[in-house]
Order: C-alpha cells, then structure tokens, then sequence
C-alpha cells in the first residue's frame, strides 16, 4: 500500500495515472450528471410549496458541497505538504484553488437567484450566506498570493498555511444554521437524519453530487498534469516527451 | 514518525488550535450581532434594541392574516408558540408568505407589542416534498384526529 502510495507520489508516475484516469472519470461524470439532470427536470415532481423553483437545488446544493470539499481536500493537501514535504500536494492545491473558486461563485449566484422569488431578497447577511461568501474571498486570496510570490517554495509554503488556517471557516459554514438564527434553512441531507426530501426527489440530487465530484476530479487533474509538467520542465522524462 | 515531522506537525496544530480559540471567542462576542433576527421572547425579555430597527423572526399565526380591503396595508400576528407580536406592513409579500410560515420581518417596535415592518421575507424550511405526498399527510393527519 505504502509503496503504491510512494509510487503515485513520484510526478511521474502520476502524469501517467493521471492520463489514463481522466477518460475513465470522463464516462462516469457523462452517467452521473445525465441522470442526474433527467432526474432533475423531467422525473422529478413538482415541490408542494415551491413548484417548479426548487429545481435549482439540483445546482445548488452539489456547488456548495463541491465548494466546501475541495476546500478540505486542499487543507489535506496543504498538511502533506507542510508536514511530510510531498511535493504532488501542492500540485493538486493549486489545480484545486480556482475550480473551487468557480463553484463557491455557483453557489452564491444561484442561492441569490433562488432567493429572490422565495425569501424576497437577493442577499441577507445571515452566518450562512456570509460565511460562504468569506470562503470564496479565501479561494481569491490563495489563487492571489500564488500568483504574487515567483520563488515556488515560499509560495507553496504561504498558500498552504494560508489554506490551513481557513478551512477554520469550513465547520463554521456547516453549523452556521444551527449556532445561529440564519434565513438560511437547515440542511435537508444529513448523513446521521431520514433526509427531509422525497426519495423521488433525492436521487437525481445525490446523482449531481457525485456527478459534481467527478467532474472536480476530472479538471483538476488536467490541471494538475499542467502544473506537473510546468514544475518538473527541468527534467529528463518530461524532455523525452517533448522531444 | 520522523521527529522532525512530528515537530512541524505539533507546530501546526498549535497554531491551528490557537487561531480556532480565537475565532471561537469572537464569534461568540458577536453572536447577537451574528443572529438574523430576534425572537417574540427575546422582544418581551426586552433584549431588542428599541428605537433602532432590527428583525424579527418566528411563525405566522395560523388565522391571524388581515388585508386591508383597497390598499395593500396587512397586519398579522408573529409568534415563537409562546408570546406574540403584532406586526403591520404596507407592501407586496413573498409568494411563500401564509398561515403558519416562517417569516423575517424587519422595522421598528412602535410599542410594546407592536412592530412596523418595512419588509417581509418568508423562510423556507429544509423539506421538500411533491403535492401528493403533501395531500397524503394531510389526509391522513385529519382521519386520525
């Protein structure tokens, strides 16, 4: 296991993996979200209170699940790479930051579009909302200190404890509508509660959610491969490729 | 594990576990400022601001909704199940807006138990659930009562 682990941890070996991963993942996401958006449009019913406006929960609630697990996955990555010095974490913490960017903006937009219509407002500044919108900042704020350090290591190091320090924020987001009165409604899946959704609506939304998650994998890592060979262009495998 | 690693990784939880005390302690100064709204108790205890404006947040009483017959003028009662407040508001009302939601409503007490509202926001609650299965449950809840 460990020597598997050692093996995919060597830039190589993982370009390779990488490469013969992304069809794979691609076939599942094309499965995953199909159902999930025959599901979402035309299977499921119509909401008793809402109509057909709950719909955009099919967006996004998995946008605001993607937006806080790449979060943690980066925090994990941010950890390999401050602790154990691997040099893979920080690939994927960057290939990770701006599509986590992208989906926490997804779950913004479409919350706001949502909103309007059902609460009456665009925006509140309730925990819930607020607590998002810093994540976002925080996704900014890695993709901006990247981007203004040239020397590699520092920059790897500062934009890993940064990521350490704000995934404080993540268990903040999660328990915003339980500490505090938010407009914000309670979670409707809960991993330990029934889900409080109708079975015929919940398995097109589960579908998206892995759909979502597969997707995440496949951008990030064609992005990762990119920075793989950015990083290592030094290096004799990656000349022989180019050759 | 190697010492060196097992150094670094102390040094990060220290610092991880520091900056959540900290965070923690401030969030929990600010948590009344954090709440999106006052409760009807929290109004009688008296811990509203009075004469500034602020939010209000609880159910609507199920036979409380009065409109006014040629304007847009409607007042209705908000309760937590255990004190209510009486609320007046001229203007349109979200589609969620009925008998027994919950609803955010901001403005100022006018009086003890009256609030003018400059605008209503209907809460949604985490269920989701087809017209069916809603009727189902209804009628099934009137047989066995």
């Amino acid at each position: 296991m460990y020597a598997f682990l050692y093996k995919l941890a060597s830039p190589k070996k993982f370009y390779q993996m990488a490469g013969q991963l992304i069809p794979w993942c691609s076939g599942l996401a094309i499965l995953l979200i199909g159902y999930g958006l025959l599901g979402a449009l035309v299977l499921s019913p119509a909401d008793y209170q809402q109509g057909d406006a709950y719909r955009i929960i099919y967006i996004h609630v998995p946008s605001a699940f993607l937006s806080m697990f790449i979060y943690l996955m980066m925090a994990f990555c941010a950890l390999l790479s401050l602790v154990w010095r691997i040099k893979l974490a920080d690939v994927v913490l960057t290939a990770s930051a701006s599509i986590g960017a992208w989906f926490t903006f997804l779950a913004l937009i479409t919350g706001s579009i949502w909103g309007k219509p059902m609460w009456g407002t665009w925006w509140i500044w309730d925990a819930r909302l607020t607590s998002e919108l810093i994540l976002g900042f925080l996704y900014l704020g890695v993709i901006a200190l990247k981007s203004a350090i040239p020397n590699r290591e520092q920059k790897d190091k500062a934009s890993a404890i940064l990521v350490l320090v704000g995934s404080i924020n993540i268990p903040i987001i999660h328990y915003s509508v339980y500490w505090w009165n938010t407009l914000h409604q309670g979670a409707t899946i809960s991993r330990f509660a029934k889900p409080a959704i109708a079975p015929s609506m919940l398995y097109p939304l589960l579908s998206m959610i892995a759909g979502f998650l597969v997707y995440y994998v496949i951008v990030m890592l064609i992005k990762a491969r990119t920075e793989v060979l950015y990083r290592e262009r030094r290096s004799t495998w990656v000349k022989e490729l180019f050759k | 594990m190697h010492p060196k690693r097992r150094q670094r990784l102390t040094y990060l939880l220290v610092i991880m576990l520091g900056v959540s005390i900290a965070i923690g302690f401030v969030l929990y100064a600010l948590r009344q400022n954090i709440n999106v709204y006052y409760t009807p108790s929290q109004i009688i205890q008296g811990q509203a601001p009075k004469n500034h404006t602020f939010r209000l947040g609880g159910l609507v009483k199920q036979g409380s909704v009065m409109h006014a017959k040629t304007e847009l003028e409607v007042a209705f009662i908000v309760t937590d199940l255990v004190h209510n407040i009486n609320v007046s508001y001229n203007g349109i009302l979200p589609d969620l807006f009925r008998d027994g939601q919950g609803v955010v409503v901001q403005g100022q007490l006018t009086a003890q138990n009256e609030f003018r509202a400059s605008q209503v926001l209907a809460k949604h609650d985490e269920k989701y659930m087809p017209p069916i299965v809603k009727d189902a449950l209804a009628q099934a809840k009137n047989s066995t009562v």
